[in-house]
């Protein structure tokens, strides 16, 4: 009676830990985004994230004007028909040449994002494999490979993408290349790294022993094993691309008319700011926010995906 | 060490040679040329123009005797500025951008190191806050930005600073380009400097020098600085030549003069050698910094040797 009474005790607790375990069982995805959702600050960045990307969207839609049509009524007396007043609907302000620079910025903002996500994400494919590869197959290849990245890394990139602009003119896709060319070469050390400390993992071993091809092990199995650290990475190399196009353009050789970005914008109010400062402030403050939400929404994710770094 | 910079120095050649043959190669297939903006020039003096800077000849022979002039130290006459040659304008415009650059830098390491360190003694306090609130912002403002916000505020609004020029690097017209450079790079190294401290006074013979007794003053000056320094030395190593060729931004806003703007002016009237000179400047300032950052190195751990 006895014996059978504690049976059914312990059937009910295997019942619950068999319930808890279904309910409780945390993942390593789970407990990261727990520990990104703790962080405020990163949370906040993701939301103004969110609304910037629905300005660059769909905000040209909030303003009567478009972003290449001059106003002639306000023009000739821009000093005080174009201040940023929402009864003219010029919510920013003109331009220097009479442009709404309302529509102006959402234009810029849609390019300088593109132009963040996509470099960043070139960066991440290239860098991840070249890593990944360099540290998986190692020895004369991984020397090879990792002296290139050394002679490259001396190349002052920054000033040949400056020709490259100046000589094969202003390309928003070469800037992509341009960009996404330069800046692989940290997350290919980065992921190397990682591949060390992988490859003598117990199922890798197991991949090797059941004849799996090299280059799917890098693919199935090294891969999304470092894709915590790579997605860290991935997310404060966007605020470095935005900048990084921005610096060009700012140059004037980044994209060219009657498209532009935040940093032609900054550069354009750079030059009228002493009759107009609001074409300097508008988008200065554009690229400042997002600046700051992705480094913001980075130092959230590494606490999430990397809780060693802390 | 000495085996290790005659190494260095064997890697450098054909790095250096690979940047002029690849900019070389770039701009000469690129359309246009640098007089293609003269106005109607009878055909025989654009002949003897091109024969005078050796573009009738094939681009293989043109290469050949720009590199053989450039191990000369010879970079050749400006197609632009036609009474200049690449070495003047670069004598005359450097010192400038490395006056700038040399002051940022002394800035950048004082106040980064520092504010960095003092953040670490004082992590999740209020000056660890403070500090890294700071950094934060100055890590968004990056000098192209800082460099139109400070004209705004010193020299369009209070009036209290030139807005630009030279005038011999008096303070008065030096002040905003330094902050403008340094502000950025002062955030990052802050940064850097305080996530390695942290962690180098995690480590096991920090603890053991605390349990013997060691003021802690000392303990982080003496013990944990040269470790924690580490990361920060091969952040700074790239970001010096930067420093010192990256006012391109703070030469166009403040007018300074510097070595910057003839690089983006090169490039855009196809200046050839004065892009190519420029080039092989900065590309042989990385080298030898990298090279620096790598001796640098041995000196903060004894582990590292070549």
């Amino acid at each position: 009676m006895l014996f059978s009474d504690k049976h059914a005790g312990m059937g009910e607790l295997a019942d619950t830990l068999a319930d808890e375990a279904f309910t409780e069982g945390r993942s390593l995805w789970r407990d990261a985004r727990r520990r990104f959702m703790q962080h405020r600050a990163a949370v906040a960045s993701l939301v103004v994230l969110a609304l910037l990307l629905l300005f660059a969207t769909f905000g040209q839609y909030l303003s009567p004007w478009d972003n290449e049509s001059i106003d002639w009524a306000s023009l000739p007396n821009l000093d005080e028909d174009g201040v940023p007043s929402l009864a003219s609907q010029h919510y920013f302000g003109l331009d220097p040449i009479g442009r709404d620079l309302y529509q102006r910025t959402v234009q810029g903002s849609r390019i300088s994002l593109m132009v963040g996500v996509l470099g960043a994400l070139t960066a991440v494919i290239i860098g991840t494999l070249y890593g990944a590869i360099s540290g998986y197959v190692g020895g004369r290849t991984d020397a090879i490979m990792m002296r290139t990245l050394e002679v490259l890394s001396a190349f002052p990139f920054m000033f040949l993408v400056i020709v490259l602009m100046a000589v094969f003119g202003r390309n928003v896709l070469l800037i992509f290349v341009a960009i996404g060319a330069v800046s692989w070469l940290n997350m290919a050390r980065i992921v190397r790294g990682q591949t060390l400390s992988l490859k003598r993992k117990e199922y890798i071993e197991a991949a090797v022993a059941v004849g799996v091809h090299p280059f799917l092990i890098v693919i199935r199995h090294i891969v999304p094993n470092v894709l915590g650290v790579v997605i860290v990475y991935a997310t404060l190399l966007v605020p470095e691309m935005i900048l990084f196009e921005s610096f060009i353009s700012f140059l004037g050789l980044g994209v060219s008319e009657p498209y532009t970005s935040w940093g032609a914008l900054i550069s354009e109010g750079a030059n009228a700011m002493w009759t107009a400062p609001w074409t300097l402030i508008f988008p200065m403050l554009m690229l400042v926010l997002t600046l700051f939400c992705f480094n913001f929404l980075g130092d959230g994710l590494r606490d999430a995906l990397d809780p060693k770094d802390r | 060490m000495f085996s290790f910079i005659i190494r260095r120095l064997a890697v450098a050649v054909p790095t250096i040679l690979a940047l002029i043959t690849v900019s070389f190669v770039l701009m000469h297939a690129a359309p246009g040329g640098p007089f293609t903006n003269e106005r109607n020039v009878p055909e025989a003096v654009m002949e003897n123009i091109e024969a005078k800077y050796n573009l009738d000849k094939p681009l293989w022979q043109q290469y050949f005797i720009y590199v053989g002039n450039v191990a000369q130290g010879d970079l050749g006459p400006s197609f632009r500025y036609k009474d200049f040659t690449v070495n003047e304008l670069i004598e005359s415009s450097f010192p400038r951008s490395a006056y700038i650059g040399a002051w940022s830098f002394l800035f950048v390491v004082v106040f980064g190191v520092g504010l960095g360190v003092l953040a670490a003694l004082k992590q999740n306090r209020w000056p660890d806050y403070t500090v890294m609130t700071a950094a934060m912002t100055g890590v968004v403002f990056p000098n192209f930005v800082m460099a139109p916000l400070l004209v705004l505020l010193f020299a369009v609004t209070l009036r209290w600073l030139p807005a630009g020029g030279w005038e011999g690097g008096q303070v008065e017209y030096i002040v905003m380009p330094i902050i403008a450079m340094a502000t950025s790079y002062i955030a990052q190294v802050a940064r850097i400097t305080r996530s390695s401290m942290i962690e180098t006074l995690r480590s096991p013979y920090i603890r053991t020098a605390r349990a013997k007794g060691i003021p802690r003053h000392k303990i982080v000056l003496r013990h944990a600085l040269k470790p924690a320094l580490i990361p920060v030395v091969s952040y700074l190593g790239p970001a010096f030549v930067g420093i010192i060729t990256g006012s391109v931004i703070i030469d166009q806003v403040f007018s300074t003069g510097g070595i910057g703007q003839h690089f983006v002016n090169g490039a855009i009237n196809r200046d050839y050698s004065l892009i190519l000179g420029v080039t092989i400047l900065v590309g042989m300032l990385t080298i030898v910094f990298n090279a620096v950052v790598d001796i640098l190195y041995t000196w903060l751990d004894p582990r590292v040797r070549y």
